[in-house]
């Protein structure tokens, strides 16, 4: 965490107004649960666009699970599409329309599980896409079941017994198929770095470099049973997530 | 300029998807479709490929082709995929979201057997996947052609029935027609007088002459302009059920308004016969063959042919059935184009209709022969 921390663009670190420039007002207030990680993704990336300036570029493509809730959250061209089936969808439109910027914004059930065939494959052909992975460690909108993310001995809907104890780290998976690609693992509780992240992970695509992969650690306090109890939420996401997710540049 | 020339039929319809103007193509190698995808990559490969910006990906699956398509379509891309058989059934996904978002996909379907992996040249057996695959009430538009002329036809006229009705289409055909080598007359569509619709952007796109809330269902849409710039949410996530009504109800009312126009369909033989046989595809072709073959005995049949087989041209055969003594549905299947017949003529014919059902087998024009010869 300490490297994210640093590599962050202090000028970025004043948030002047509540609200990235490029958030659609009228969807306020969004709908997630309170104390959810995704706004605090969703308000990075927004501001991240905003500093880069392509809001009128941006494709903005999300998946379904929790996700799919932001899909009026921006004024920014934006398609839900089917689960897993996003980062596809955002391949169809970067190859047709070049000078777009395609952003692919799914769960760890979306890319790791039913989408993983199309995540690798995409990193593998070198895309010239931005997946953003939004990692809660289970899936959160359809009750809170087992995930590839979810850690060893984690209770949840499906394995209430606690979880075995295999679980995937993306980025590394990632880097394994394409040295070239941007890749990194971010933390919402780090916001100016995460802001930061997703600038540079926007810039790779803009510069045509090829594949840019962002997971970012989240917190799900309803599935993790903590809701009303933040300083537990915090606690698990920054301790105990963190322990297996790496927060860094690959 | 138009030219002839002897080619197999997955190579006519590559040849007529770049006369129609279509800029990318995105698939999956399957059998007996797979001689697409290669036109396609030497096409988009080739000098003069690279000056169109043409696009082609071979995707990992055909349902990540089939939202790959569904991206492209996004951002006004004369796009289309081809696939077939348990392919078929994957890309379904897709076909879905582009029935709920009106999205103008293009696909080619060659059929093989079925069901499961079956044998991989023919069958007629993915019709009711075609029309009505999916989770959704069937608003899709799909033509089935009869030789590989009609390949070459059918292939430019599916784009623009795409893109002026903003349905997804598709091209229903079959390894035979596919695989098979013909002489077909290639042309420019121009020539014909044929104007291609534009692609216009649903994303990333500030021109349009027809609002996205004159063709999106409402339901789906968030539009806004900011600045003077349009930006455009799509969704397909609802929370109430009168919204997927809405969604269906509206999608219902622009299919049926636009049906009469798109139906198409042929008749052939003596309009007197009072033995009357329904067929699509290259069954078709074998019927008309047997209808010439009987009419050399004195004995005379004719054809009714859906082109279109959804939508279904039910009223022209109630119509052609009105006087037929007997009446046979001849297929490689079993009761798919038999549905479609019997639902057209449920309550309008006293006579029993017999099907002739040959699942993922050809029907020879000796076998409709026999069919026609036995007796009442």
């Amino acid at each position: 965490m300490a490297d994210i921390i640093h590599n962050a663009n202090p000028a970025a670190d004043s948030v002047a107004s509540a609200f990235p420039k490029c958030v659609r007002v009228e969807s306020k207030p969004h709908l997630y649960c309170p104390g959810c990680g995704h706004p605090e993704v969703l308000k990075a990336l927004g501001l991240a666009i905003d500093d880069l300036g392509i809001q009128r570029r941006v494709v903005f493509g999300i998946d379904i699970g929790c996700s799919l809730l932001a899909w009026n959250y921006f004024n920014l061209d934006t398609v839900e599409t089917h689960h897993g089936r996003t980062i596809p969808t955002m391949v169809g439109v970067k190859r047709s329309k070049p000078e777009s910027v395609a952003v692919a914004y799914v769960g760890d059930g979306g890319a790791y599980a039913i989408g993983a065939g199309s995540l690798l494959n995409a990193a593998v052909r070198n895309e010239n896409i931005l997946v953003i992975v939004v990692n809660n460690a289970l899936y959160a909108m359809t009750g809170g079941q087992e995930s590839p993310t979810t850690l060893p001995g984690m209770k949840v809907a499906t394995a209430p017994y606690g979880a075995d104890q295999y679980f995937i780290r993306a980025p590394e998976v990632i880097r394994s198929v394409n040295s070239t690609a941007f890749v990194a693992r971010g933390i919402t509780t780090v916001l100016p770095a995460l802001r930061a992240l997703l600038k540079s992970a926007l810039q790779h695509q803009m510069d045509g470099k090829g594949f840019a992969f962002v997971e970012v650690l989240a917190q799900c306090p309803l599935n993790w049973g903590t809701m009303g109890d933040p300083k537990a939420t915090i606690d698990f996401l920054e301790r105990e997530m963190t322990k297996e997710f790496p927060v860094k540049r690959y | 300029m138009s030219e002839k020339k002897f080619i197999m039929g997955n190579e006519a319809i590559g040849r007529a998807a770049r006369a129609a103007g279509a800029r990318a193509m995105f698939g999956y190698p399957i059998t007996p479709s797979s001689e697409i995808l290669h036109f396609w990559s030497g096409e988009a490969g080739s000098e003069q490929g690279k000056k169109d910006n043409l696009v082609f990906t071979q995707a990992e699956d055909e349902a990540a082709a089939g939202f790959m398509l569904i991206g492209s379509v996004l951002v006004g891309t004369r796009a289309f995929t081809a696939t077939g058989g348990p392919g078929h059934v994957i890309m379904q996904d897709a076909f879905a979201m582009a029935e709920a978002m009106r999205f103008p996909i293009v696909a080619i379907v060659m059929q093989r057997g079925g069901p499961s992996t079956s044998t991989v040249v023919y069958s007629q057996s993915e019709v009711t996947l075609a029309c009505f695959g999916g989770n959704g009430n069937g608003y899709r538009i799909v033509y089935s052609p009869a030789s590989i002329q009609e390949l070459y036809d059918y292939t430019i006229k599916v784009f623009n029935t795409a893109w002026k009705y903003r349905f997804p289409t598709m091209l229903l055909s079959d390894g035979y027609l596919g695989k098979m080598m013909d002489e077909v007359e290639l042309y420019d569509p121009a020539e014909r007088g044929i104007v291609m619709e534009p692609a216009e952007p649903y994303s990333q796109g500030q021109v349009r002459t027809r609002p996205l809330a004159a063709i999106v269902p409402s339901p789906e849409l968030d539009a806004r302009v900011v600045d003077g710039v349009e930006y455009a949410c799509f969704r397909n996530c609802l929370n109430f059920e009168e919204e997927a009504l809405a969604v269906n109800m509206e999608t219902k009312t622009a299919f049926d308004a636009v049906a009469p126009e798109i139906i198409e369909y042929e008749e052939y033989g003596d309009k007197d016969a009072s033995t009357l046989i329904i067929a699509h595809g290259i069954v078709s072709a074998s019927v008309k063959q047997a209808i010439d073959n009987l009419k050399e005995k004195g004995v005379f049949a004719r054809l009714f042919r859906p082109i279109t087989l959804n939508p279904f041209p039910a009223e022209q055969l109630r119509t052609s059935a009105k006087n037929a003594k007997r009446i046979f549905v001849a297929e490689s299947a079993v009761g798919q184009l038999g549905k479609l017949a019997a639902h057209a003529l449920c309550g309008t014919v006293s006579v029993p209709i017999v099907e002739y059902s040959r699942p993922s087998i050809g029907i020879l024009p000796k076998e409709i022969e026999a069919l026609v010869m036995q007796p009442a």
